[in-house]
Protein backbone atom coordinates (compact mmCIF):
# COMPACT_ATOMS: atom_id res chain seq x y z
CA UNK A 1 0.00 0.00 0.00
CA UNK A 2 2.00 3.01 -1.22
CA UNK A 3 1.27 6.58 -0.23
CA UNK A 4 0.22 8.88 -3.13
CA UNK A 5 3.39 11.00 -2.86
CA UNK A 6 5.55 7.96 -2.89
CA UNK A 7 3.75 6.53 -5.91
CA UNK A 8 4.05 9.81 -7.83
CA UNK A 9 7.76 10.11 -7.07
CA UNK A 10 8.33 6.52 -8.11
CA UNK A 11 6.40 6.83 -11.35
CA UNK A 12 8.53 9.85 -12.30
CA UNK A 13 11.64 7.72 -11.97
CA UNK A 14 10.18 4.67 -13.65
CA UNK A 15 9.64 6.50 -16.94
CA UNK A 16 13.37 6.07 -17.51
CA UNK A 17 14.56 3.20 -19.66
CA UNK A 18 17.82 2.54 -17.82
CA UNK A 19 17.26 1.44 -14.25
CA UNK A 20 20.92 1.51 -13.23
CA UNK A 21 23.77 3.38 -14.86
CA UNK A 22 27.39 2.99 -13.85
CA UNK A 23 30.01 4.98 -15.74
CA UNK A 24 33.76 5.21 -15.07
CA UNK A 25 33.30 3.93 -11.53
CA UNK A 26 36.41 3.51 -9.39
CA UNK A 27 36.82 2.57 -5.74
CA UNK A 28 39.96 1.86 -3.67
CA UNK A 29 40.56 0.81 -0.08
CA UNK A 30 43.88 2.37 0.94
CA UNK A 31 46.35 1.01 -1.63
CA UNK A 32 44.08 -1.73 -2.95
CA UNK A 33 42.04 -0.98 -6.07
CA UNK A 34 38.71 -2.75 -5.60
CA UNK A 35 36.97 -1.46 -8.73
CA UNK A 36 38.84 0.10 -11.63
CA UNK A 37 36.90 2.18 -14.13
CA UNK A 38 33.89 0.01 -14.88
CA UNK A 39 30.79 0.99 -16.81
CA UNK A 40 27.55 -0.87 -17.40
CA UNK A 41 23.82 -0.24 -17.70
CA UNK A 42 20.94 -2.31 -16.37
CA UNK A 43 17.71 -1.91 -18.31
CA UNK A 44 14.36 -1.53 -16.62
CA UNK A 45 12.75 -4.92 -15.89
CA UNK A 46 15.96 -6.84 -16.51
CA UNK A 47 17.71 -9.41 -14.31
CA UNK A 48 21.36 -8.43 -14.50
CA UNK A 49 24.04 -10.64 -12.97
CA UNK A 50 27.41 -9.60 -11.59
CA UNK A 51 29.75 -12.57 -11.66
CA UNK A 52 33.31 -12.83 -10.48
CA UNK A 53 35.65 -14.60 -8.11
CA UNK A 54 36.13 -13.43 -4.53
CA UNK A 55 37.61 -9.93 -4.43
CA UNK A 56 36.54 -9.11 -7.99
CA UNK A 57 34.65 -5.99 -6.85
CA UNK A 58 31.04 -7.23 -6.97
CA UNK A 59 30.08 -6.35 -3.42
CA UNK A 60 31.91 -2.99 -3.58
CA UNK A 61 29.93 -2.12 -6.70
CA UNK A 62 26.65 -3.11 -5.06
CA UNK A 63 27.47 -1.24 -1.85
CA UNK A 64 28.18 1.96 -3.76
CA UNK A 65 24.88 1.58 -5.60
CA UNK A 66 23.15 1.02 -2.25
CA UNK A 67 24.70 4.20 -0.81
CA UNK A 68 26.75 2.30 1.77
CA UNK A 69 30.04 3.50 0.29
CA UNK A 70 31.22 6.52 -1.64
CA UNK A 71 32.78 5.96 -5.05
CA UNK A 72 36.21 7.55 -5.59
CA UNK A 73 35.32 8.50 -9.16
CA UNK A 74 32.65 7.94 -11.78
CA UNK A 75 28.89 8.28 -11.93
CA UNK A 76 26.35 5.89 -10.46
CA UNK A 77 22.61 6.30 -10.65
CA UNK A 78 19.48 4.29 -9.90
CA UNK A 79 16.60 5.63 -11.99
CA UNK A 80 18.47 8.94 -12.11
CA UNK A 81 19.03 9.07 -8.34
CA UNK A 82 22.60 9.51 -7.07
CA UNK A 83 23.06 6.91 -4.28
CA UNK A 84 25.62 9.02 -2.43
CA UNK A 85 23.77 12.33 -2.41
CA UNK A 86 20.11 11.31 -2.42
CA UNK A 87 19.92 8.43 0.01
CA UNK A 88 16.37 9.27 1.12
CA UNK A 89 15.03 9.04 -2.45
CA UNK A 90 17.14 5.96 -3.11
CA UNK A 91 15.68 4.03 -0.16
CA UNK A 92 12.21 4.14 -1.67
CA UNK A 93 13.46 2.87 -5.01
CA UNK A 94 15.66 -0.04 -3.98
CA UNK A 95 15.24 -3.17 -1.93
CA UNK A 96 18.46 -4.75 -0.73
CA UNK A 97 19.49 -8.13 0.53
CA UNK A 98 23.02 -7.64 1.78
CA UNK A 99 25.66 -10.35 1.66
CA UNK A 100 26.62 -9.71 5.27
CA UNK A 101 24.16 -8.06 7.57
CA UNK A 102 22.13 -8.85 10.62
CA UNK A 103 19.24 -7.65 12.72
CA UNK A 104 19.08 -7.01 16.48
CA UNK A 105 19.06 -10.44 18.10
CA UNK A 106 15.96 -9.64 20.14
CA UNK A 107 13.98 -8.60 17.04
CA UNK A 108 11.26 -11.05 16.02
CA UNK A 109 10.12 -11.57 12.43
CA UNK A 110 6.98 -9.56 13.21
CA UNK A 111 9.02 -6.76 14.78
CA UNK A 112 11.30 -6.63 11.74
CA UNK A 113 8.43 -6.46 9.24
CA UNK A 114 6.69 -3.72 11.22
CA UNK A 115 9.93 -1.80 11.84
CA UNK A 116 11.19 -1.65 8.26
CA UNK A 117 7.76 -1.13 6.69
CA UNK A 118 7.23 1.80 9.07
CA UNK A 119 10.48 3.39 7.86
CA UNK A 120 9.43 2.83 4.24
CA UNK A 121 6.00 4.31 4.96
CA UNK A 122 4.05 1.21 3.87
CA UNK A 123 1.75 -1.23 5.66
CA UNK A 124 3.43 -4.41 6.95
CA UNK A 125 3.38 -7.27 4.43
CA UNK A 126 2.54 -10.22 6.68
CA UNK A 127 1.75 -12.29 3.59
CA UNK A 128 5.43 -12.21 2.63
CA UNK A 129 6.37 -13.90 5.90
CA UNK A 130 3.99 -16.74 5.01
CA UNK A 131 5.34 -16.85 1.46
CA UNK A 132 8.89 -17.16 2.76
CA UNK A 133 7.97 -20.02 5.08
CA UNK A 134 8.17 -17.82 8.17
CA UNK A 135 4.45 -17.94 8.99
CA UNK A 136 4.99 -20.10 12.06
CA UNK A 137 8.13 -18.17 13.10
CA UNK A 138 6.61 -14.74 13.39
CA UNK A 139 7.38 -14.49 17.12
CA UNK A 140 10.80 -16.09 16.79
CA UNK A 141 13.78 -13.84 17.50
CA UNK A 142 16.29 -13.24 14.70
CA UNK A 143 19.09 -15.06 16.54
CA UNK A 144 16.93 -18.16 16.89
CA UNK A 145 16.32 -18.48 13.13
CA UNK A 146 18.53 -20.75 11.00
CA UNK A 147 20.83 -19.09 8.45
CA UNK A 148 18.46 -20.00 5.66
CA UNK A 149 15.47 -18.50 7.48
CA UNK A 150 17.44 -15.37 8.28
CA UNK A 151 18.17 -14.92 4.57
CA UNK A 152 14.51 -15.52 3.72
CA UNK A 153 13.51 -12.87 6.25
CA UNK A 154 16.05 -10.46 4.76
CA UNK A 155 14.54 -11.03 1.33
CA UNK A 156 10.97 -10.55 2.60
CA UNK A 157 12.05 -7.25 4.17
CA UNK A 158 13.83 -6.20 0.96
CA UNK A 159 10.70 -6.59 -1.18
CA UNK A 160 8.05 -5.52 1.35
CA UNK A 161 7.91 -1.95 0.03
CA UNK A 162 7.70 -3.15 -3.60
CA UNK A 163 10.96 -1.57 -4.74
CA UNK A 164 11.55 -0.78 -8.41
CA UNK A 165 15.06 -2.21 -8.15
CA UNK A 166 16.02 -5.25 -6.10
CA UNK A 167 19.70 -5.73 -5.29
CA UNK A 168 20.63 -9.22 -4.19
CA UNK A 169 24.12 -10.13 -3.00
CA UNK A 170 24.60 -13.92 -2.99
CA UNK A 171 20.91 -14.49 -2.22
CA UNK A 172 21.01 -18.28 -2.27
CA UNK A 173 24.13 -18.72 -0.12
CA UNK A 174 23.22 -21.00 2.77
CA UNK A 175 19.84 -22.02 1.33
CA UNK A 176 18.73 -25.62 0.84
CA UNK A 177 17.58 -26.90 -2.56
CA UNK A 178 13.88 -26.26 -1.91
CA UNK A 179 14.44 -22.74 -0.62
CA UNK A 180 16.69 -21.98 -3.57
CA UNK A 181 14.02 -23.11 -6.04
CA UNK A 182 11.40 -21.05 -4.20
CA UNK A 183 13.66 -18.02 -4.28
CA UNK A 184 14.23 -18.45 -8.01
CA UNK A 185 10.46 -18.61 -8.57
CA UNK A 186 10.02 -15.44 -6.55
CA UNK A 187 12.74 -13.61 -8.47
CA UNK A 188 11.09 -14.56 -11.75
CA UNK A 189 7.71 -13.37 -10.45
CA UNK A 190 9.22 -10.04 -9.43
CA UNK A 191 10.85 -9.67 -12.85
CA UNK A 192 7.51 -10.46 -14.52
CA UNK A 193 5.92 -7.76 -12.36
CA UNK A 194 8.46 -5.24 -13.73
CA UNK A 195 11.07 -5.20 -10.95
CA UNK A 196 14.64 -4.67 -12.11
CA UNK A 197 16.97 -7.10 -10.38
CA UNK A 198 20.71 -6.79 -9.89
CA UNK A 199 22.12 -10.09 -8.71
CA UNK A 200 25.67 -10.82 -7.57
CA UNK A 201 26.40 -14.51 -7.37
CA UNK A 202 29.10 -17.16 -7.46
CA UNK A 203 26.58 -19.71 -8.69
CA UNK A 204 27.04 -19.99 -12.47
CA UNK A 205 24.03 -22.26 -12.94
CA UNK A 206 21.90 -19.71 -11.13
CA UNK A 207 23.26 -16.88 -13.27
CA UNK A 208 22.77 -18.86 -16.47
CA UNK A 209 19.21 -19.75 -15.57
CA UNK A 210 18.03 -16.51 -14.00
CA UNK A 211 19.74 -13.58 -15.68
CA UNK A 212 19.01 -11.76 -18.92
CA UNK A 213 22.54 -10.35 -19.04
CA UNK A 214 25.67 -10.71 -16.95
CA UNK A 215 28.89 -8.81 -16.44
CA UNK A 216 31.95 -10.81 -15.44
CA UNK A 217 34.26 -8.90 -13.12
CA UNK A 218 37.86 -9.79 -12.57
CA UNK A 219 40.23 -7.82 -10.36
CA UNK A 220 37.95 -4.80 -10.43
CA UNK A 221 37.39 -4.73 -14.17
CA UNK A 222 34.62 -5.99 -16.41
CA UNK A 223 36.10 -8.60 -18.74
CA UNK A 224 32.86 -9.60 -20.48
CA UNK A 225 29.27 -8.45 -20.62
CA UNK A 226 26.27 -9.87 -22.47
CA UNK A 227 23.59 -12.50 -22.22
CA UNK A 228 24.73 -15.91 -20.93
CA UNK A 229 24.14 -17.31 -24.43
CA UNK A 230 26.25 -14.56 -26.05
CA UNK A 231 29.06 -15.07 -23.58
CA UNK A 232 29.21 -18.82 -24.01
CA UNK A 233 28.99 -18.51 -27.83
CA UNK A 234 31.89 -16.07 -27.82
CA UNK A 235 34.16 -18.47 -25.96
CA UNK A 236 36.66 -21.05 -27.10
CA UNK A 237 34.51 -23.84 -25.66
CA UNK A 238 33.70 -26.89 -27.70
CA UNK A 239 30.18 -28.31 -28.02
CA UNK A 240 29.86 -31.93 -26.92
CA UNK A 241 27.86 -34.28 -29.19
CA UNK A 242 27.10 -37.80 -27.91
CA UNK A 243 25.62 -40.39 -30.33
CA UNK A 244 24.39 -43.94 -29.77
CA UNK A 245 23.24 -46.15 -32.66
CA UNK A 246 22.22 -49.81 -32.94
CA UNK A 247 25.40 -51.04 -34.62
CA UNK A 248 27.85 -48.32 -33.52
CA UNK A 249 29.06 -47.75 -37.08
CA UNK A 250 30.42 -44.29 -36.24
CA UNK A 251 33.35 -45.84 -34.42
CA UNK A 252 35.06 -43.16 -32.35
CA UNK A 253 33.95 -40.47 -34.84
CA UNK A 254 37.42 -39.07 -35.33
CA UNK A 255 37.23 -39.39 -39.11
CA UNK A 256 34.46 -36.78 -39.36
CA UNK A 257 35.91 -33.55 -40.82
CA UNK A 258 34.47 -31.01 -38.38
CA UNK A 259 35.27 -32.92 -35.19
CA UNK A 260 38.10 -31.59 -33.01
CA UNK A 261 38.23 -34.37 -30.40
CA UNK A 262 36.48 -37.76 -30.31
CA UNK A 263 36.23 -41.00 -28.35
CA UNK A 264 33.92 -43.76 -27.13
CA UNK A 265 32.33 -43.86 -23.72
CA UNK A 266 29.58 -46.21 -22.42
CA UNK A 267 28.41 -47.24 -25.93
CA UNK A 268 28.28 -43.56 -27.00
CA UNK A 269 30.46 -41.94 -29.61
CA UNK A 270 31.49 -38.69 -27.97
CA UNK A 271 32.69 -35.82 -30.18
CA UNK A 272 33.72 -32.23 -29.45
CA UNK A 273 33.32 -29.61 -32.16
CA UNK A 274 33.05 -25.89 -32.88
CA UNK A 275 30.83 -26.54 -35.93
CA UNK A 276 27.71 -28.06 -34.45
CA UNK A 277 25.30 -28.07 -37.43
CA UNK A 278 27.72 -29.53 -40.05
CA UNK A 279 28.83 -32.21 -37.59
CA UNK A 280 25.25 -33.29 -36.79
CA UNK A 281 24.43 -33.35 -40.52
CA UNK A 282 27.50 -35.49 -41.19
CA UNK A 283 26.59 -37.90 -38.37
CA UNK A 284 23.01 -38.36 -39.61
CA UNK A 285 24.20 -38.83 -43.20
CA UNK A 286 26.76 -41.44 -42.11
CA UNK A 287 24.17 -43.39 -40.07
CA UNK A 288 21.63 -43.28 -42.91
CA UNK A 289 24.23 -44.47 -45.39
CA UNK A 290 25.21 -47.33 -43.07
CA UNK A 291 21.54 -48.17 -42.38
CA UNK A 292 22.36 -47.93 -38.67
CA UNK A 293 19.28 -46.71 -36.73
CA UNK A 294 19.89 -43.80 -34.32
CA UNK A 295 19.03 -44.55 -30.68
CA UNK A 296 20.12 -41.32 -28.96
CA UNK A 297 21.77 -38.00 -29.85
CA UNK A 298 22.69 -35.37 -27.24
CA UNK A 299 24.12 -31.89 -27.77
CA UNK A 300 25.63 -30.07 -24.77
CA UNK A 301 26.66 -26.48 -25.32
CA UNK A 302 29.55 -25.06 -23.28
CA UNK A 303 28.23 -23.71 -19.97
CA UNK A 304 28.60 -20.23 -18.54
CA UNK A 305 30.80 -21.78 -15.90
CA UNK A 306 33.24 -23.03 -18.55
CA UNK A 307 33.26 -19.58 -20.18
CA UNK A 308 33.75 -17.97 -16.77
CA UNK A 309 36.72 -20.21 -16.00
CA UNK A 310 38.14 -19.53 -19.43
CA UNK A 311 37.91 -15.77 -18.91
CA UNK A 312 39.17 -15.75 -15.36
CA UNK A 313 42.10 -18.04 -16.19
CA UNK A 314 43.32 -16.28 -19.30
CA UNK A 315 43.19 -12.73 -17.90
CA UNK A 316 46.78 -11.74 -17.03
CA UNK A 317 47.42 -10.36 -13.56
CA UNK A 318 47.80 -6.61 -13.36
CA UNK B 1 6.34 9.59 13.50
CA UNK B 2 5.04 6.04 13.09
CA UNK B 3 8.55 4.80 12.30
CA UNK B 4 9.94 6.69 15.28
CA UNK B 5 7.26 5.20 17.57
CA UNK B 6 7.84 1.65 16.26
CA UNK B 7 11.59 2.03 16.66
CA UNK B 8 11.29 3.39 20.19
CA UNK B 9 8.77 0.68 21.10
CA UNK B 10 11.12 -2.01 19.81
CA UNK B 11 14.12 -0.61 21.68
CA UNK B 12 12.12 -0.46 24.91
CA UNK B 13 10.93 -4.08 24.47
CA UNK B 14 14.46 -5.11 23.57
CA UNK B 15 15.66 -3.81 26.94
CA UNK B 16 13.18 -6.12 28.65
CA UNK B 17 13.95 -9.15 26.44
CA UNK B 18 17.72 -8.93 26.78
CA UNK B 19 18.99 -10.38 30.11
CA UNK B 20 22.15 -8.22 30.02
CA UNK B 21 20.08 -5.07 29.60
CA UNK B 22 17.75 -6.13 32.41
CA UNK B 23 20.80 -6.59 34.62
CA UNK B 24 22.12 -3.12 33.81
CA UNK B 25 18.78 -1.31 33.91
CA UNK B 26 17.26 -2.92 36.99
CA UNK B 27 18.95 -5.81 38.81
CA UNK B 28 22.40 -4.31 39.41
CA UNK B 29 21.35 -0.74 40.36
CA UNK B 30 18.34 -1.76 42.44
CA UNK B 31 20.33 -4.48 44.21
CA UNK B 32 23.10 -1.97 44.90
CA UNK B 33 20.51 0.52 46.16
CA UNK B 34 19.07 -2.04 48.57
CA UNK B 35 22.55 -2.87 49.87
CA UNK B 36 23.51 0.76 50.31
CA UNK B 37 20.19 1.56 51.96
CA UNK B 38 20.62 -1.26 54.43
CA UNK B 39 24.33 -0.88 55.19
CA UNK B 40 25.59 2.63 54.41
CA UNK B 41 22.76 4.51 56.08
CA UNK B 42 23.41 2.51 59.26
CA UNK B 43 27.16 3.15 59.13
CA UNK B 44 26.95 6.81 58.12
CA UNK B 45 23.64 8.57 58.90
CA UNK B 46 24.80 11.62 56.88
CA UNK B 47 24.65 9.39 53.80
CA UNK B 48 20.86 9.53 54.18
CA UNK B 49 20.71 12.78 52.27
CA UNK B 50 22.89 11.35 49.48
CA UNK B 51 21.13 8.00 49.08
CA UNK B 52 18.36 8.98 46.65
CA UNK B 53 20.37 11.17 44.24
CA UNK B 54 23.46 8.97 44.34
CA UNK B 55 21.51 5.76 43.72
CA UNK B 56 19.50 7.45 40.97
CA UNK B 57 22.78 8.42 39.30
CA UNK B 58 24.16 4.89 39.72
CA UNK B 59 20.97 3.59 38.04
CA UNK B 60 21.30 6.05 35.18
CA UNK B 61 25.02 5.37 34.74
CA UNK B 62 24.51 1.59 34.73
CA UNK B 63 21.79 1.82 32.07
CA UNK B 64 23.69 4.27 29.90
CA UNK B 65 27.46 4.10 30.40
CA UNK B 66 27.64 0.37 31.18
CA UNK B 67 24.90 -0.83 28.85
CA UNK B 68 24.52 1.40 25.82
CA UNK B 69 28.05 1.64 24.31
CA UNK B 70 28.51 -2.13 24.02
CA UNK B 71 25.13 -2.52 22.32
CA UNK B 72 25.99 0.19 19.80
CA UNK B 73 29.37 -1.35 18.95
CA UNK B 74 27.97 -4.88 18.67
CA UNK B 75 25.19 -3.67 16.37
CA UNK B 76 27.69 -1.89 14.13
CA UNK B 77 30.07 -4.87 14.04
CA UNK B 78 27.24 -7.31 13.24
CA UNK B 79 26.19 -5.24 10.22
CA UNK B 80 22.85 -4.23 11.75
CA UNK B 81 23.40 -0.57 10.86
CA UNK B 82 24.06 -1.49 7.23
CA UNK B 83 20.66 -3.21 7.12
CA UNK B 84 19.16 -0.13 8.79
CA UNK B 85 20.77 2.28 6.33
CA UNK B 86 19.58 0.52 3.18
CA UNK B 87 16.08 0.54 4.63
CA UNK B 88 16.09 4.24 5.33
CA UNK B 89 16.71 4.34 9.09
CA UNK B 90 18.48 7.69 9.73
CA UNK B 91 21.70 7.86 11.75
CA UNK B 92 20.13 10.24 14.26
CA UNK B 93 17.47 7.60 15.08
CA UNK B 94 20.14 4.96 15.64
CA UNK B 95 21.78 7.16 18.27
CA UNK B 96 18.84 8.96 19.85
CA UNK B 97 16.26 6.17 20.07
CA UNK B 98 18.37 3.69 22.10
CA UNK B 99 19.29 6.66 24.29
CA UNK B 100 15.59 7.44 24.84
CA UNK B 101 14.83 3.79 25.57
CA UNK B 102 17.68 3.71 28.10
CA UNK B 103 16.28 6.93 29.57
CA UNK B 104 12.84 5.32 29.97
CA UNK B 105 14.28 2.32 31.76
CA UNK B 106 16.52 4.56 33.86
CA UNK B 107 13.56 6.73 34.80
CA UNK B 108 11.54 3.71 35.91
CA UNK B 109 14.42 2.53 38.10
CA UNK B 110 14.94 6.04 39.44
CA UNK B 111 11.26 6.38 40.29
CA UNK B 112 11.39 3.10 42.20
CA UNK B 113 14.33 4.43 44.25
CA UNK B 114 12.91 7.90 44.81
CA UNK B 115 9.52 6.58 45.93
CA UNK B 116 10.75 3.81 48.24
CA UNK B 117 13.88 5.25 49.87
CA UNK B 118 11.99 7.50 52.29
CA UNK B 119 9.49 4.96 53.62
CA UNK B 120 11.84 1.94 53.58
CA UNK B 121 15.15 3.41 54.77
CA UNK B 122 13.91 6.60 56.45
CA UNK B 123 16.28 8.85 54.46
CA UNK B 124 15.78 12.50 53.56
CA UNK B 125 13.65 13.01 50.46
CA UNK B 126 13.97 15.97 48.07
CA UNK B 127 12.33 19.19 49.19
CA UNK B 128 11.67 20.20 45.58
CA UNK B 129 10.37 17.23 43.61
CA UNK B 130 10.00 19.19 40.36
CA UNK B 131 13.69 20.14 40.45
CA UNK B 132 14.52 16.52 41.28
CA UNK B 133 12.60 15.19 38.27
CA UNK B 134 14.06 17.80 35.89
CA UNK B 135 17.59 17.12 37.13
CA UNK B 136 17.05 13.37 36.67
CA UNK B 137 15.96 13.95 33.06
CA UNK B 138 18.95 16.23 32.46
CA UNK B 139 21.32 13.69 34.00
CA UNK B 140 20.03 10.82 31.88
CA UNK B 141 20.33 12.98 28.77
CA UNK B 142 23.95 13.89 29.54
CA UNK B 143 25.01 10.39 30.59
CA UNK B 144 23.15 8.84 27.65
CA UNK B 145 24.82 11.21 25.19
CA UNK B 146 28.22 10.41 26.66
CA UNK B 147 27.43 6.69 26.42
CA UNK B 148 26.36 7.09 22.78
CA UNK B 149 29.62 8.93 22.01
CA UNK B 150 31.65 6.13 23.62
CA UNK B 151 29.73 3.57 21.55
CA UNK B 152 30.21 5.50 18.33
CA UNK B 153 33.98 6.01 18.64
CA UNK B 154 34.99 2.69 20.24
CA UNK B 155 36.61 0.23 17.87
CA UNK B 156 35.38 -2.81 19.81
CA UNK B 157 33.16 -3.92 22.67
CA UNK B 158 36.28 -4.30 24.83
CA UNK B 159 37.21 -0.68 24.20
CA UNK B 160 33.76 0.43 25.37
CA UNK B 161 34.35 -1.30 28.71
CA UNK B 162 37.58 0.62 29.14
CA UNK B 163 36.10 4.01 28.25
CA UNK B 164 32.90 3.44 30.23
CA UNK B 165 34.79 2.35 33.34
CA UNK B 166 37.01 5.39 32.94
CA UNK B 167 33.92 7.46 33.72
CA UNK B 168 31.94 5.05 35.92
CA UNK B 169 34.56 4.02 38.50
CA UNK B 170 35.93 7.53 39.25
CA UNK B 171 32.32 8.75 39.44
CA UNK B 172 31.65 6.18 42.16
CA UNK B 173 34.82 7.08 44.06
CA UNK B 174 35.25 10.84 43.67
CA UNK B 175 32.12 11.97 41.81
CA UNK B 176 30.16 12.82 44.95
CA UNK B 177 28.14 9.58 44.96
CA UNK B 178 29.64 7.88 48.00
CA UNK B 179 31.29 10.88 49.64
CA UNK B 180 30.16 14.47 49.61
CA UNK B 181 32.43 16.72 47.55
CA UNK B 182 33.44 18.76 50.61
CA UNK B 183 34.99 15.66 52.21
CA UNK B 184 37.40 15.19 49.31
CA UNK B 185 40.95 16.65 49.40
CA UNK B 186 41.28 19.82 47.31
CA UNK B 187 43.59 18.16 44.74
CA UNK B 188 41.14 15.30 44.19
CA UNK B 189 38.28 17.79 43.90
CA UNK B 190 39.95 19.17 40.75
CA UNK B 191 39.78 15.75 39.08
CA UNK B 192 36.20 15.22 40.22
CA UNK B 193 35.30 18.34 38.23
CA UNK B 194 35.90 16.30 35.06
CA UNK B 195 33.00 13.96 35.92
CA UNK B 196 29.33 14.59 35.06
CA UNK B 197 28.20 12.96 38.31
CA UNK B 198 29.96 15.68 40.34
CA UNK B 199 27.83 18.41 38.72
CA UNK B 200 24.67 16.29 38.90
CA UNK B 201 25.13 15.65 42.63
CA UNK B 202 25.87 19.31 43.34
CA UNK B 203 22.76 20.34 41.39
CA UNK B 204 20.59 17.76 43.21
CA UNK B 205 21.84 18.91 46.60
CA UNK B 206 21.52 22.60 45.87
CA UNK B 207 18.26 22.67 43.88
CA UNK B 208 16.30 19.56 44.93
CA UNK B 209 17.39 19.38 48.60
CA UNK B 210 18.13 23.07 49.27
CA UNK B 211 21.47 22.21 50.88
CA UNK B 212 24.72 24.12 50.87
CA UNK B 213 26.99 23.18 47.97
CA UNK B 214 30.60 23.76 47.00
CA UNK B 215 29.81 24.32 43.30
CA UNK B 216 27.20 26.78 42.06
CA UNK B 217 24.13 24.57 41.39
CA UNK B 218 22.90 26.71 38.49
CA UNK B 219 26.32 26.59 36.85
CA UNK B 220 26.40 22.83 37.48
CA UNK B 221 23.14 22.52 35.54
CA UNK B 222 24.63 24.52 32.67
CA UNK B 223 27.79 22.38 32.60
CA UNK B 224 25.68 19.20 32.57
CA UNK B 225 23.43 20.50 29.80
CA UNK B 226 26.26 21.76 27.61
CA UNK B 227 28.17 18.50 28.25
CA UNK B 228 25.17 16.51 27.03
CA UNK B 229 24.63 18.64 23.94
CA UNK B 230 28.33 18.53 22.98
CA UNK B 231 28.50 14.73 23.47
CA UNK B 232 25.34 14.14 21.45
CA UNK B 233 26.50 16.44 18.66
CA UNK B 234 29.85 14.66 18.50
CA UNK B 235 28.14 11.24 18.52
CA UNK B 236 26.04 12.21 15.51
CA UNK B 237 29.01 13.77 13.68
CA UNK B 238 31.30 10.80 14.33
CA UNK B 239 28.73 8.10 13.63
CA UNK B 240 29.82 5.41 11.20
CA UNK B 241 27.54 2.84 9.56
CA UNK B 242 30.09 0.07 9.59
CA UNK B 243 33.55 -0.87 10.74
CA UNK B 244 35.18 0.08 7.44
CA UNK B 245 34.45 3.69 8.27
CA UNK B 246 32.93 4.16 4.85
CA UNK B 247 31.03 7.33 5.43
CA UNK B 248 32.73 9.02 8.40
CA UNK B 249 34.76 12.05 7.43
CA UNK B 250 35.74 13.39 10.85
CA UNK B 251 38.57 11.89 12.98
CA UNK B 252 37.41 10.08 16.12
CA UNK B 253 39.91 12.01 18.25
CA UNK B 254 37.45 14.89 18.07
CA UNK B 255 35.46 12.95 20.69
CA UNK B 256 37.88 14.33 23.28
CA UNK B 257 36.13 17.68 22.83
CA UNK B 258 33.35 16.20 24.99
CA UNK B 259 35.51 16.84 28.02
CA UNK B 260 35.73 20.60 27.39
CA UNK B 261 32.48 21.62 29.17
CA UNK B 262 33.70 19.86 32.32
CA UNK B 263 37.14 21.49 32.11
CA UNK B 264 35.34 24.82 31.85
CA UNK B 265 33.15 23.77 34.78
CA UNK B 266 36.21 23.40 37.04
CA UNK B 267 36.87 27.11 36.61
CA UNK B 268 33.32 28.43 36.28
CA UNK B 269 31.30 26.39 38.81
Amino acid sequence: MSSPNRTTERSQHLDMEAAIEVAGFRKSYDDMIAVDDISFTVDRGEIFGLLGPNGAGKTTTLECLEGLRRPDAGRLSVFGVDPTRESHRLNGLIGVQLQASSLPHTMTCDDAMQFFCAYHGVAPRWDLLDRMGLGDKRDTKFDELSTGLQRRLALALAIAHEPAVLILDEPTAGLDVGSRAELHRLIEELRDAGTTILLATHDMAEAERMTDRVAILLRGRIVAVGSPRQLTAAGEGLTKISVRSERSTLGDGSDLDSVDQAGVSDEYTVMFTRSVAPTIAAILERLEHSEDPLIDLRVERPSLEERFLELTTEEPAR
Amino acid sequence: MTAFAHHLGFEFKSGLRNPTSMLMYYLFPLGFYALMGLVMVEINPDFGELLIPSMVLVTLMAGTLLGLPGELVEAREAGIYRAFKVNGVPAISIIVIPLLAAAFHGTIGSAAIALTAGPVFGVTVPSDWVAFVLLTLLSVFTLGSLAALIGVVSASARATVLWSQLVFLPSMLIGGLMLDLELLPTTVRGFSGLLPSTYAMQAYRGLAYGSETILDPAMSVIVLGVGGVVALGLAVALFSWDRKNATRRVPTTLALLAILPYVAGIFLA
